[in-house]
């Protein structure tokens, strides 16, 4: 079919035609980028975290009267509370092990440092990389299902414990792959040196674990969210918290009995609701802000295809019975019903392509705007070629129906009188 | 002929010569002016308005699904547009309506040398030296120091267990200076505080939980196992965002005891909120305070006039430069004041994604106008005939262009309706939302009259290039094609 009379017939539809481009070519532009924006946080919400997230939760609680952390007699004392605690959960039915742990990948609350090949360097130095410490003793690794690939893990030798203002000494520590490939690029990270938060003391790294995230999951951790620390000490303080691991299926049960029985070990202490948390809460918090903006945009996407299908289809629908004659005079003179489809989804096709060329410019344009004043990378160009290849597929999907009505108008109509 | 032409047939065929009449109107001498109306014209106008609309109900009742298209397209773009907007409108709302002008937060910069750039920030909090110094220089009309921080609270009561309060910190100053509200008793004095005096005032909402609401002014209340006198009750006081401190959450936080600074650095309470650290500055935990090296109180004054403020940025430069001097500070002073609304600005208190997510709202709206348009366009379009006819019985192009204005000013109105239920529904979804500001997302009365402004302008607006295309119809032409 020749293109000609096409164009003919859209010179007269001047405005219709630009209404329709432009709607097309706005809904290509919105939806490539939300479309873009919602890919990137299902990305961030799916990162694993290294844990074995299943049957963990966290108990975080404060001691009411408690000692003061900043004398050794102090220490001794939260020392002695939280291995009774840490006594009593190991104890309690359906619990497999349990670790005392400063903070978990995801919970947004984080000790972060930098570790050094250097002794002496500055936080902040270049030499540093920035990393967040997880204070814990041996029982760590099966408590979180933390995976070793290479050196070995804690032993209860290992593990001193410290007031929490203290600065110790650190002289072992189990690194994440991610770390210890910044640190030693060529490998072999197991059994050589670090120094952590500008210590003068070495401390030798003895494993490796494979992944595990930083308790940071906001933009502040972004370019360090890897690279964590695993440092064998009890931090003693005037709050306590623990990681359990319960047996497979018994999540909900240790739950319950964990505050009567923490209550039970000693009073003088503060559990609220918040205290008891399973893992699959704390990240459904860390991620609760991406994933609602993921479902709106979603949704607001869903609609706009809509709205924008349901105009051409009106649009269409209009020009179909504004024609109505002259489809009659077309058939009369030869046109099969195939031939006045084809003209209509031309037609449409016409329309959404300079829609569509209209709406790439105006996605890119839209994502380097985006990209000036929000945190957004450039989108893959990927995305606007499924865009286009989507809107021309919707515009034809939507002209379908009136073209066919078209295609059914009988040659008779020609010879009625208008 | 056929007026008022049903739907059907005959309004399809009547379609049909729209096209050819407006080619051709483009060649004819312009249509006769409508007959001058004279001094009757308002009054003829007002009685016109009601005929425009039957006329309008009608055409509009004819086409129901086209209509129903239009309000729903309207309806939808309205409702995410005003429920984003409402959002974004409480988010970068006035926490101190009225008096955010008058309330300014100094700045100053006491770090070393080291990682020093032209104009960068000074830090956003005060180290304790500098805050208590500027807290006594007094210059300003109202001045308060502050920090934040939780304490237990024994209730001593068998019903109740312990639990964590939400405390402020501060000095008395503090409640004049945001326009605090006191339902009993009254703020702790000055002297007091220095006095490092146990003294409390209270948010209504402990009032309730503890004492049932009563007065309880005088009375005894057991925190950090100390005991503590209540001097006053606030009444309800929940500025948004929490400007005064942001590190505690910007929504829909709102401390439940504020206490004298000056005792809480005796009794060494706990703080929470973010502590910066220069050089060998240690953050301080629990029982430790910060070093002089960190900042992390802030400190609010009230200047009442502009020219106060000038001088009081004055004085924080001279403060900077005797520091200098005396060997504490070692950059160039380096000094800002911003008032309460140009602080949160800066803080860029308002989520990211919520601005997104309207930008988004607004783009949808768009795409609703434009759709819009075009089925206003097709349907107008559509009634050619008949407006030819009315044309040709003498009605003026204005009249034709009313008539049709009216006829989207409708659509407009019925989709603002329903737009404005959808942004109560979304309302109510972002507040099932577990967001810092969730609760905070309710529809006030200026949103609501600004929905219908929008939605009702946003349709007008779509209506006009229909309807002044559809009122070029010549009416000769129309009448003699049928």
């Amino acid at each position: 079919m020749k293109l000609h009379p096409i164009l003919a017939a859209l010179r007269k539809h001047k405005a219709g035609t630009v209404l329709i481009a432009l709607q097309i070519a706005l809904t290509l532009a919105i939806v490539c980028n939300a479309i873009f924006i919602i890919g990137q946080r299902i990305q961030r919400v799916n990162r694993a975290t290294g844990l074995d997230e299943s049957n963990l939760f966290f108990v975080s609680q404060q001691w009411v009267g408690a000692p003061s952390a900043d004398t050794p007699d102090g220490v001794e004392k939260l020392d002695a509370m939280q291995r009774e605690d840490l006594a009593a959960l190991r104890n309690l039915p359906g619990v497999a092990s349990v670790a005392p742990i400063n903070s978990l990948p995801l919970l947004n609350s984080s000790w972060t440092g930098s570790v050094s090949l250097k002794s002496g360097a500055e936080i902040g130095d270049k030499t540093g990389t920035r990393t967040a410490y997880y204070f814990t003793d041996e029982q760590v690794f099966p408590t979180l299902g933390l995976k070793l690939v290479a050196g070995r893990a804690f032993n209860a030798g290992d593990v001193q414990h410290q007031g929490f203002r203290e600065n110790r000494d650190r002289p072992v520590a189990i690194i994440t792959r991610a770390l210890a490939d910044k640190l030693y690029p060529k490998g072999g990270a197991v059994g050589k040196v670090m120094y952590s938060d500008g210590s003068s003391a070495p401390t030798t790294i003895v494993g490796v674990v494979t992944r595990m995230q930083i308790p940071s999951s906001g933009s502040f951790g972004s370019d360090f969210a890897w690279n964590s620390t695993l440092i064998p000490t009890r931090l003693d303080a005037n709050f306590a918290r623990y990681a359990v691991r319960t047996r497979p299926g018994q999540l909900d049960a240790v739950m319950h009995a964990v505050t009567p029985l923490l209550y039970k070990v000693n009073p003088l202490r503060v559990l609220d609701d918040d205290s008891v948390r399973p893992f699959s809460d704390i990240r459904a918090r860390a991620y609760r802000a991406d994933v609602g903006m993921a479902v709106l945009m979603g949704v607001i996407c869903l609609i706009l295809i809509a709205v924008t299908a349901a105009g051409i289809v009106g649009l269409t629908s209009f020009w179909v019975g504004q024609r109505h004659r002259q489809i009659g005079v077309r058939r009369a003179l030869g046109a099969r019903k195939i031939d006045i489809l084809h003209y209509f989804q031309i037609e449409n096709g016409l329309i959404a392509g300079v829609g569509a060329v209209i709406g790439v410019i105006l996605a890119l344009g839209l994502n380097a705007w985006l990209m000036t004043h929000y945190e957004m990378t450039r989108m893959p160009v990927l995305y606007v070629l499924v865009g286009v290849i989507a809107v021309l597929v919707l515009g034809q999907a939507a002209v379908f129906v009136p073209a066919r009505r078209a295609s059914n108008v009988s040659p008779v109509s020609a010879t009625r009188a208008a | 002929m056929f007026f008022p032409s049903p739907f059907g047939e005959g309004a399809q065929r009547a379609g049909e010569g729209t096209f050819e009449a407006q080619r051709c109107a483009l060649a004819e001498p312009s249509p006769p002016a409508p007959p001058p109306m004279g001094e009757g014209s308002n009054i003829q106008e007002d009685g016109m308005f009601g005929y425009y609309l039957d006329l309008a109900l009608r055409s509009l009742k004819r086409n129901k699904s086209l209509t129903a298209l239009m309000v729903l397209a309207i309806a939808l773009g309205i409702g995410a547009s005003m429920t984003m907007l409402t959002v974004l409108h409480v988010l970068s709302g006035d926490p101190l309506p009225g008096k955010s002008a008058l309330i300014y937060y100094p700045q100053i910069d006491p770090q070393d040398l080291k990682g020093m750039q032209p104009n960068k920030e000074p830090p956003e909090q005060v180290t304790l030296i500098d805050g208590l110094n500027l807290l006594h220089a007094g210059r300003a009309d109202h001045q308060a120091l502050m920090s934040g921080g939780s304490v237990p609270l024994d209730p001593q009561k068998t019903d109740l267990d312990p639990f964590y309060v939400e405390a402020r910190y501060t000095t008395p100053d503090f409640f004049p200076m945001f326009d605090a509200p006191f339902l009993f008793g009254h703020a702790w004095t000055e002297a007091d505080g220095e006095a490092k005096v146990r003294e409390v005032v209270i948010a209504r909402s402990l009032n309730d939980k503890l004492f049932g609401g009563a007065d309880s002014v005088g009375r005894i209340v057991r925190m950090a196992g100390v005991d503590w006198r209540i001097v006053g009750v606030l009444d309800k006081w929940r500025p948004n965002p929490h400007f005064y401190d942001l590190n505690t959450g910007s929504y829909d936080y709102g401390e439940q005891v504020f206490l004298p600074l000056q005792t809480m650095l005796d009794l060494r309470l706990d703080r929470n909120g973010s502590t910066d650290c220069w050089g060998n500055g240690g953050g301080g935990v629990g029982n430790i305070l910060p070093s002089d090296d960190c900042v992390w109180l802030q400190f609010w004054v009230q200047l009442d006039t502009p020219t106060k403020a000038a001088a009081y940025k004055e004085f924080l430069v001279h403060y900077s430069q005797e520091q200098k001097a005396l060997g504490r500070f070692q950059r160039a002073p380096n000094v800002r004041l911003r008032n309460v609304m140009q602080w949160l600005d800066y803080q860029m208190v308002v989520p990211g994604d919520v601005r997104l997510q309207t930008g988004l709202a607004f783009g949808f709206l768009l795409v609703c106008l434009v759709n819009t348009v075009g089925l206003m366009l097709a349907k107008f379009m559509r009634r050619a005939a008949e407006l030819g006819v009315r044309r040709a019985l003498g009605a003026s192009k204005r009249a034709l262009f009313a008539q049709l204005l009216i006829e989207s000013g409708v659509v407009g109105l019925v989709g603002g309706v329903g737009g404005l239920l959808l942004a109560l529904f979304g309302l109510w979804l972002v507040r099932q939302r577990p967001s810092d500001y969730a609760a905070l997302a309710h529809l006030d009365l200026s949103m609501l009259f600004i929905t219908f402004a929008l939605a009702v302008g946003a349709t007008l607006l779509a209506g006009l290039l229909p309807a002044w295309r559809a009122c070029q119809v010549a009416p000769a032409l129309q009448l003699k094609s049928n």
